[in-house]
């Protein structure tokens, strides 16, 4: 059995074994028989159902034709399969009686007895008929009788046993016919062999395996007895079944090693704990190991050669099946539990010579496979071998490392003993490898043959391994070679090399966040750059090393120790510096200001404490520790005013910054935090707001792609910036742990100071933290002395005192002493200087710092307040009581029939609808010691009241009332109220119908006074009143003032009765009441009151021979719509000025409802007629303001209400006028001169029987 | 039993790793960590199959000379990795399986803590006592 060459074609390799088949009989025709036989035989395949509910399967049945020997036959207990006769065959030709009988019976016969002997029942006999032979025959029996004779000589009960073949070299369809049936009934007849025969070995096999835990059994002898059935099946090409049995047995031996393992030791595996004294490795190249296999048939093979052997034979069967990468599978599982095997059976092996065992056997697979598979296939399942390309390379290193051949000096003399005994544990190299270049004997044997091939091989199984494993995904794998072959370059002492697997590891499980194997690359790593000579590299790892909580502390303060002897080493050149990340070095807790709103004046202090936790294992001497600040000056600085500072920014003044997860870098932790500003841009022309947003400064480090951060720790980035604003603290040591530094500075730019880094430094060696995040910003601010007044309440109420809030912001100014606020004094306000006036002194920060006693002189002119002495950015606060006279308010924008009151001087009197409340301003100009220029503020106060009167009369009485309205929040207490005649007309007598004297006016209340007045002449046309009364805070203590009454000034005119009107409602003839829809009748009645009076001289008074009248128009109204007026509803009638004059005017009304109806009105107005002399006195206005007559009905209705408003101004009627035709014009009476007597009467009105006319006539 | 467990975050970050204590930690901080990718392959491998049989146990990830190296993943793709001694044959599938689903079990009390924040490390002690319960038990 030689072994090919050349690879071996990947199709099924086909054993030279086939089942045997013997032939007995007439070899000369056998032999002409046999090639149809042998190649019309596994044309068709055979179903093969099997025993024990083992699927059925086809099978292509092959046979090997022997000529029958007895030898041939097995002996009772021969368990060899392979040489089985399965099926013995008699072929005769005879087709005469004769000869049979002759010749032909007593060799059957023979034949069969020979088979009886040897128990062998699967024969057969096979009569082939030839046509041409019998036609040479004379004295032919009948074709059947022959087959019949031999059925009824030999087969008893089986004449299936005999088969007829005819003419089987000819081509006809009978030859076919009779061929099929023969080699039917032959494949038939070989299955029933198999079943039978294998049945009845597995049984023997099964009862041997039984005795397995007797005395005495032993492995190697059932193995050859399973390995027999294996190798039938292998013949009978059923691979799998083949494949069972070696794992069976493999599985059985695995047992026995855990059982010995666990203490139940087999007497026959001590003969496999021999140590171990060749290491060949597998051999997968030829398809049975004959040598191996004799070794266990002997019972001398090791376990390695058992192994060793097994699997090959398992490869070879998976290789038949198409199985390669399970082949390289079960190899790394059957490296794996023959080390551990060997471990359990405490078999002594020599150092290295297992892992040279391992390494040969790796690459024998690979090589086994490769030989099998094309590229392709081979690429595509890298995932199935790269786990023994691994296994290599691990063993090949171990092996270096142990003979010697990594050190940088080469081996020793131990090492190159040892090389030698390994390499003679490896014996020859074996026949069937002898050629081949790359064989895995001989690269083993070179590789430890020097250090440079042992350096070539191991770094081209390394790289391979770390292609295939990044090729199929399996980076941390791929990292992990990566890390022994920076391993390697260490000990080779080329650093250079190994960084880059050292850098690519630890990027790896930086990203996934493994802390100790970080730690431990690192470690690495720092060795490899100290080697390399990268300090500022190796600082800042050692800086991260020493700062490492899974290091001990005798490791971390090593590396600290490395950045503190680095540190303090004299530089060359002074200026040069190594910039590090302070992350590892210490860390940024929080930052506190004082003040803690981090808003600080022009020349004010302001502290930033920081607590900075030092990650350092020991306390650490810095040299300085600095903030570098950004300042900006903010263009608009609205909100930059000490104001909004104050008031807008956070109270506490602590910032926490949140503490790095170290444990999960994850990727989120490697990339700088964002550094955010806000922007905002204006258009320049009105410096209106065009666009807002928010801009990242440092986008470029944010968004550059992953890859090309190439390593993470490298030192990039770390830019100081050089700004002129940095604070500083020098010579502070710090602890392991928090530490507390503290930093001052005065305030001197006013603007906004961004804090950017954080920078310690140790000689050279600065630990900076690139940026502060979150943000943190303090203000400073500058300010302008400033003064500011404002009401306590919400508005100043005059004619009472009230107080004012007095502020003076020093801002950059100092008050000294004697500095002094001169207000100049309005007449209509008093500045009043109550005793025990203090004032307080607050820091910008709303803290009172202290008060003092404020002085306050006046003279005349000036009111002058000495200020307390502050310093600068202070607050001084005091409260004045001002009073506003309430004389100056005049009666609220009143405006009599005559002569219109001027308003007060400067008083503008604002005086709205509604319940606003007159108000009246004081400006208040005040010099301030700051400034050359007056402050002028305005004070606006308001009166409290308003007050309203009306003329009231009862025929001619008249009454005067007065309205009270108290608009203010305040109760006062109203007191010595009066009203005087200004005129003081001796005849005319005012009568107060009040009761008491003092009275409470509530908020939002109003009071009536009334008075009668009473006259003894003819009274005069107009009357001019004055109103007044005392009112103080009805909840005041005793005021210091005398407050000054409040008066009101109006007019009444024309108040005299001079008409009166009655109007009576009768119903019709001879009925009680009105009814509804009935007519009704209305007799009015107008009465002169009074002779000829100054009033009355108007143009409407006509004067014929001393005899007055005077023209009145009347109208009939009902605005409620209760009555209908039918006929004339107005008319003009000419009136004599005398008294008692009286015009009687009828109508007919109808009501429309029933009821208690009010009359309807009765309206008079004076007629004045149309005289051209008469027209030039109206005034354009008249003209234009009056569009109709209704607009003065209506005014007329308010008429009623009593408030005597713009009463004076002529009305003139009717549109036409505007057209230019004359028109006489109305005018409606004064409310005082005509007096209804009948206002308020009711008729009673019953509803109508007749219902429906009445709905019509409505609707 | 166990030498070595771990649970990682579906961020392939160590949520907890405890080995026996006799051995070189930072030996199975390797292990384990390379042993994701056998996890990665085979959850990408296994893909939605894996999700409609709700098969959580991914098997042997890697056998190496000493160790065993077996996979668990739940459904939120956290990963349970367990290494067993190879020499420890009496551990088959079925043990390791219900090694796995205790440590399931008991990761699913620690998730259901309310303090307890999801990604965070796990500090709980009855998820630890279990751990050790499983490296010391003979099975």
């Amino acid at each position: 059995m030689d072994a090919p060459e050349e690879p071996l074609p990947p199709v099924i390799y086909t054993m030279e074994n086939k089942p045997i088949v013997t032939c007995a009989g007439d070899q000369n025709l056998f032999t002409s028989i046999y090639p149809t036989l042998s190649q019309q035989l596994p044309r068709e395949p055979m179903e093969w159902r099997r025993s024990y509910g083992r699927a059925p399967k086809m099978i292509h049945l092959e046979s090997n034709f022997v000529q029958f020997k007895e030898e041939l036959l097995p002996k009772e207990g021969n368990k060899a399969l392979l040489t089985f006769p399965f099926l013995h065959i008699y072929w005769t030709e005879c087709c005469d009686t004769e000869v049979y009988k002759a010749t032909v019976k007593d060799d059957l016969t023979k034949w069969q007895n020979v088979l009886k002997a040897y128990s062998s029942v699967d024969w057969l006999i096979v009569v082939v008929e030839n046509d041409a032979k019998k036609k040479n025959k004379t004295n032919i029996l009948p074709r059947a009788s022959i087959v019949d004779k031999i059925r009824n000589d030999f087969c008893n009960k089986q004449s299936d046993r005999c088969v007829v073949l005819s003419d089987p070299l000819k081509d006809s369809s009978r030859t076919q016919e009779s061929w099929n049936a023969f080699l039917t009934k032959l494949r038939t007849l070989l299955l029933m062999s198999f079943t039978k025969n294998l049945g009845k070995f597995e049984d023997d096999m099964r009862t041997l395996r039984e005795k397995r835990t007797e005395p005495g059994w032993s492995f190697c002898e059932y193995f050859m007895v399973q390995e027999e059935l294996a190798f039938v099946f292998e013949m009978l090409q059923q691979f799998e079944d083949a494949l069972v049995q070696y794992d069976e047995l493999d599985a059985l031996f695995s047992q026995y090693v855990v059982n010995f393992g666990a203490g139940d030791g087999a007497n026959w595996l001590t003969f496999f704990c021999q140590p171990v004294k060749s290491w060949n490795g597998l051999i997968l190249r030829k398809p049975i190991d004959m040598e191996k296999r004799e070794l266990i048939q002997r019972q001398e093979a090791t376990l390695l050669d058992l192994r060793s052997y097994l699997f090959s034979r398992q490869c070879t069967l998976l290789l038949f099946l198409q199985r390669p990468w399970e082949v390289a599978q079960r190899a790394l599982e059957l490296l794996h539990s023959c080390v551990q095997e060997l471990k359990l059976l405490e078999v002594s092996v020599p150092p290295g010579a297992l892992d040279c065992w391992v390494f040969l056997s790796c690459l024998e697979v690979l090589q086994r496979i490769e030989g099998c598979c094309d590229r392709a296939q081979i690429d595509s399942n890298i995932a199935h071998t790269v786990g023994l390309w691994s296994y290599a390379t691990e063993k090949l290193k171990s092996l270096g490392y142990l003979c010697g051949l990594v050190s940088e000096k080469g081996p020793n003399s131990e090492d190159l003993n040892r090389t030698v005994d390994l390499l003679a544990g490896l014996g020859a190299e074996r026949p069937e490898t002898a050629n081949t270049a790359q064989s895995p004997y001989k690269k083993l044997k070179e590789a430890l043959s020097s250090v440079e091939a042992f350096e070539k091989h191991y770094l081209d199984l390394s790289h391979a391994t770390i292609e295939m494993f990044t090729s199929i995904g399996r980076i941390r794998s791929a990292k992990l070679v990566g890390k022994d072959l920076a391993e390697f370059y260490m000990r080779k002492k080329s650093p250079q090399k190994a960084e880059m697997y050292l850098q690519g590891a630890l990027k790896n499980y930086l990203a996934e966040g493994w802390a100790l194997p970080i730690t431990h690359t690192r470690k690495q790593l720092a060795e490899c750059q100290k080697r390399l000579g990268q300090i500022e590299n190796y600082l800042q790892t050692s800086s991260l090393l020493a700062s490492d909580q899974h290091l001990t502390t005798d490791e971390r303060e090593y590396f600290c120790r490395e950045i503190l002897s680095f540190a303090s080493q004299q530089t060359d050149s002074p200026g040069h510096r190594v910039a590090l990340p302070m992350h590892s070095f210490a860390q940024l807790r929080d930052l506190r200001f004082t003040p803690a709103n981090a808003v600080v004046h022009v020349g004010g202090v302001l502290s930033v404490e920081i607590t900075v936790c030092s990650q350092m294992p020991v306390p650490i001497h810095v040299e300085q520790i600095a903030i570098h600040v950004h300042f900006s000056i903010e263009k608009n600085s609205y909100r930059k005013t000490a104001e909004w500072l104050t008031k807008h920014k956070t109270a506490n003044g602590v910032v926490n910054f949140p503490a790095e997860a170290s444990p999960f870098p994850t990727s989120q932790s490697s990339l700088p935090a964002l550094e955010l500003y806000e922007m905002f841009e204006r258009s320049p022309s009105d410096n209106s707001l065009n666009t807002t947003g928010i801009i990242c400064k440092n986008v470029h480090m944010l968004l550059r792609r992953q890859e090309s951060s190439t390593s993470l720790e490298a030192s990039s980035g770390l830019a100081l910036e050089d700004g002129a604003h940095v604070l500083r603290c020098a010579g502070v040591t710090l602890q392991p742990g928090p530490n507390t530094i503290v930093f001052r500075t005065q305030a001197r730019e006013p603007g906004t100071y961004t804090l950017r880094q954080l920078c310690a430094s140790l000689g050279p060696v600065w630990f900076v933290l690139p940026h502060i995040y979150p943000l943190v910003q303090y203000d400073v601010y500058s300010q302008e002395p400033q003064l500011l007044v404002e009401p306590l309440a919400d508005s100043l109420l005059a004619g009472i005192p009230q107080k004012v809030k007095f502020t003076v912001t020093t801002g950059h100014y100092t008050v000294k002493n004697g500095d002094s606020l001169q207000l100049s004094n309005v007449d209509a306000m008093l500045i009043l200087c109550p005793e025990e006036n203090r004032a307080v002194i607050y820091s910008n920060t709303r803290e009172k710092v202290s008060d003092a006693l404020l002085r306050v002189q006046s003279s005349d002119k000036v009111t002058s307040i000495s200020l307390p002495a502050a310093p600068t950015y202070h607050l001084i606060e005091f409260e004045l009581e001002v009073l506003s006279l309430p004389s100056a308010p005049a009666a609220g924008g009143e405006s009599t029939l005559l002569g219109v009151t001027e308003p007060h001087g400067k008083h503008k009197d604002t005086q709205k609808t509604g319940h606003c409340m007159a108000t009246t301003d004081h400006k208040v100009s005040i010099d301030c010691p700051w400034s050359i220029y007056s402050t002028v503020i305005a004070l606006t106060f308001s009166v409290p009241f308003r007050t309203t009167h009306s003329l009231l009369s009862s025929g001619t009485r008249k009454y005067v009332q007065v309205c009270v309205q108290n608009l203010s929040e305040l109760d006062f207490q109203l007191s010595d109220s009066r009203l005087v005649d200004t005129h003081d007309s001796t005849d005319l007598r005012l009568i107060p119908l009040n009761t008491e004297s003092e009275q409470c006016i509530h908020s939002r209340q109003a009071v009536f006074f009334v008075w009668e007045l009473k006259w003894t002449q003819e009274p005069p046309p107009s009357l001019h009143c004055r109103f007044s009364t005392g009112f103080s805070p009805a909840s005041e203590e005793q005021l210091s003032v005398s407050l000054k009454p409040y008066t009101y000034e109006f007019q009444v005119e024309n108040f005299f009765t001079l008409y009166n009107v009655r109007a009576e409602i009768s119903p019709p003839p001879g009925t009680e009441h009105c009814r509804t829809g009935s007519l009704c009748s209305l007799d009015v009645s107008i009465t002169r009151l009074s002779d000829l009076l100054e009033v009355d001289k108007d143009e409407a008074l006509m004067e014929s021979d001393e005899y007055f009248s005077t023209k009145l128009m009347y109208e009939v109204v009902d605005n409620s719509s209760n009555w209908a007026v039918c006929g004339k509803s107005s008319g003009v009638i000419s009136m004599p000025v005398t008294a008692q004059a009286t015009h009687r005017v009828h109508m007919e009304v109808m009501p429309l409802f029933a009821g208690y109806l009010p009359l309807p009105d009765v309206r008079l107005f004076k007629y004045l007629p149309h005289h051209s002399a008469q027209s030039s006195q109206l005034d354009a206005d008249s003209w234009i303001e009056n569009d109709s007559l209704s607009v003065d009905k209506h005014v007329d209705d308010q008429l009623d209400s009593g408030s005597v408003k713009s009463r004076g101004s002529v009305h003139s009627a009717a549109s036409s006028e505007h057209k230019g035709l004359p028109m006489p014009r109305l005018r409606a009476l004064p409310p005082g001169q005509a007096f209804n007597s009948s206002a308020g009467t009711q008729v009673l009105v019953i509803p109508s029987k007749d219902d429906h006319v009445l709905e019509v006539s409505v609707t | 039993m166990a030498v070595c467990v771990a649970v990682i975050a579906k961020e392939n970050y160590p949520l907890y790793i405890r080995s026996i204590p006799t051995e070189n930690e930072l030996k199975f901080h390797y292990m384990v960590h390379t042993s994701l990718d056998v996890v990665d392959e085979k959850i990408s491998a296994m893909g939605k199959a894996l999700v409609d049989q709700r098969e959580l146990y991914l098997g042997l990830l890697y056998p190496t000379e000493d160790y065993k190296v077996y996979g668990y993943v739940t459904n939120s793709k956290v990963k349970f990795v367990m290494v067993v001694d190879s020499s420890n044959t009496a551990l088959r599938d079925n043990e390791i399986r219900s090694m796995f689903r205790k440590l399931h079990n008991s990761y699913t009390d620690v998730m259901c803590n309310p303090f307890y924040n999801p990604g965070d490390r796990i500090q709980s002690r009855a998820f630890d006592g279990m751990v050790t319960s499983m490296m010391i038990q003979v099975c």
